[in-house]
């Protein structure tokens, strides 16, 4: 569905993305890891068209730099890294702004599927208590999941994700995480998301592409990608080990305590 | 769920409208009354009824002063009033900036320039008084958007609230120089300085009313066609983007309508400071930020506000007639203080 051939973005003489390329097939949950600067939000940024770039992005064959921004809002759903909001929008407003892509154009004000989106959207995200709230009121895990609501209401074929899970707790974690897998079930449907939580990207992902300093050091099928030895090579440690030392806090207790 | 929460607003009903428009013709009427020549209430409506409908008028009645001075400056000062605040609405709304207005970004002084520019070379439109000032006016308003905007861009490139307004400042005090040494070399040529830089709406006509009002309703039109890219913007300009808003085109439309419109205002009044910045956060506390609500809203109160100052401006001291932007800057000064600190806290 999506494809990226030859990805090379440059900030002056700094690369932060080098000659990147992805497939991104239906049913797939593609999933960007990598340390800190390997350029996995500016990739999304390139996607969602916010940075020049060479080479290409592809949907179904076409270049998306020649589809118009409002074709490309209804193709692909982006959610940013860094969310806040300036003035006292509602919760309503916000997620309401997801629809902007179906009434868009002058004399194409109907929007009919509108409000159930939106309404569906409030719903899954658990914002429908909300929905009068300012947003200036809401807390870090609260914002994300109206940005998060609102690219539902966008109804879009592609999921473009920066750090989902990021300010959620984990009820939200779970919660969000479960309702992308669902979303993804209908046909037609892809996600790429930037996932730093490996443990997440392993359990949630199909396919990954593991990046260090803008270059793509492996990509394939989850379980290919996440080997130990390329986690090490990335991230310097034995990510394998590090892990399993965190999971060895969360052992039951032998005698379960009978008093509580 | 808290009840902290909800917004005030939510209480916002369609009466907060017929409230402001009453509010309006109310302070448009006191307008004309009050002057150096009083003027009863009565006569003031049957004087403006009668002329509208074409029937004469009563012999007792101070019909020159009506007709002639008070109307058109009346209805001058409400359309441009209404003009600046609605620029200065879409302009804190497309930069996300709560600061933003023509006065404070230095737009005014620059289309202020443009306007001297054209009297001191004798730049005209044949068949329109004013036209060759107003292009030229409109041209430099958007020379400076363009310029502060790339300028603070090139300073830091988030275009963050108060690197804007500095170089809005810097902008301004270089304009006005410029406009000083023009005037100095020029002063037969053009209007006082303090006319250009503190604005007067004394003799005003109905040609300007005319032109006033056509800028309105079509660059107000295209400002409200865009309330919601506006409302997208105000989020954040990669939200925008991200829910299809095409966002170099609209920005561009956006900022040539706002230079239009404080383009024809300068060149009618001089720069008029603060209104664009002050009125749209009172419309947003009645209203809210979606600027569907919001530009209705700024166009009222921001009409009431210059009115209000207008009359104050030219009764204070009467004989003696201030200046407008000397009442405006005064209380425009303190909402700033005001608004910035709230700002600074909110982040």
């Amino acid at each position: 569905m999506l494809q990226g051939e030859h990805i090379t973005v440059r900030y002056g003489s700094f690369t932060v993305v080098e000659d990147l390329s992805f497939h991104l097939e239906e049913g797939q949950w593609l999933m960007l890891a990598g340390p800190n600067g390997a350029g996995k939000s500016t990739l999304i940024e390139t996607i969602a068209q916010g940075t020049p770039y060479t080479g290409s992005i592809r949907w179904k064959g076409e270049d998306i730099r020649s589809l118009k921004p409002s074709e490309l809002a209804r193709k692909i759903g982006v959610l940013a890294q860094k969310n806040n909001v300036g003035y006292a929008y509602t919760v309503e407003e916000v997620v309401g702004l997801g629809r902007y892509a179906y009434k868009s154009g002058l004399f194409s004000g109907r929007d009919d599927d509108g409000k159930a989106e939106v309404e569906k959207a409030l719903e899954i995200t658990g914002l429908s208590e909300l929905r009068h709230a300012s947003m200036l009121t809401l807390s870090g895990g609260e914002m994300q999941r109206v940005f998060l609501a609102q690219v539902f209401a966008q109804n879009p074929q592609v999921l473009v994700l920066d750090e989902p899970a990021n300010h959620l707790d984990l009820k939200y974690q779970q919660h969000i995480f479960s309702l992308i897998r669902e979303w993804l079930k209908e046909p037609g449907r892809a996600v790429l998301s930037v996932v730093h939580d490996l443990s997440l990207a392993r359990r949630y992902g199909t396919h990954a592409v593991l990046l260090d300093h803008g270059k793509t050091v492996s990509q394939g099928l989850i379980a290919d990608v996440m080997t130990p030895e390329n986690l090490k090579q990335v991230y310097g440690m034995d990510v394998y080990a590090w892990m399993r030392e965190m999971l060895s806090q969360w052992q039951e207790p032998s005698q379960p305590d009978a008093g509580i | 769920m808290q009840k902290s929460r909800l917004l005030l607003r939510e209480r916002f009903s369609p009466v907060t409208y017929l409230f402001l428009s009453i509010a309006l013709f109310l302070t448009m009427v006191l307008c004309i009354c009050v002057g150096s020549v009083r003027i009863t209430f009565s006569d003031t409506v049957t004087a403006v009824w009668n002329a509208v409908w074409g029937l004469p008028i009563p012999q007792n009645i101070a019909k020159n002063i009506i007709l002639n001075v008070r109307l058109p400056r009346v209805l001058c000062v409400t359309l441009a009033g209404a003009s600046l605040s609605i620029c200065g609405a879409a302009m804190q709304g497309l930069l996300r900036n709560p600061l933003a207005d023509g006065s404070t970004m230095g737009v005014s002084s620059g289309a202020a320039l443009g306007a001297i520019i054209a009297i001191v070379i004798g730049f005209t439109i044949p068949g329109s008084a004013y036209g060759g000032t107003m292009i030229m006016a409109m041209a430099f308003a958007f020379g400076s958007l363009i310029l502060i905007l790339s300028l603070a861009y090139a300073l830091d490139r988030s275009l963050s609230t108060s690197s804007i307004i500095l170089i809005g400042v810097i902008f301004t005090m270089f304009i006005s120089s410029i406009i000083s040494l023009l005037i100095t070399f020029c002063s037969d040529h053009t209007r006082s300085l303090s006319y250009w830089t503190l604005g007067s709406f004394s003799g005003v006509n109905y040609d300007q009313v005319k032109l006033l009002f056509l800028a309105l309703l079509l660059c107000g039109g295209v400002l409200f066609r865009f309330s919601p890219e506006l409302n997208a913007f105000a989020i954040s300009e990669d939200n925008a983007r991200h829910i299809g808003v095409n966002v170099k085109r609209v920005k561009l439309i956006i900022m040539i309508t706002v230079s239009v419109l404080i383009g024809v205002c300068v060149s009618i009044s001089g720069t008029v400071s603060f209104v664009g910045l002050v009125m749209p956060h009172i419309a947003r506390m009645l209203v809210g930020p979606n600027h569907k609500r919001l530009l209705p809203a700024s166009l009222f109160s921001g009409a009431i506000f210059l009115l209000l100052a207008d009359l104050v401006a030219r009764t204070l001291l009467s004989p003696i007639e201030l200046s407008i932007g000397v009442v405006t800057s005064m209380v425009g000064a303190v909402a700033f203080v005001i608004i910035f600190n709230k700002t600074r806290k909110a982040r």
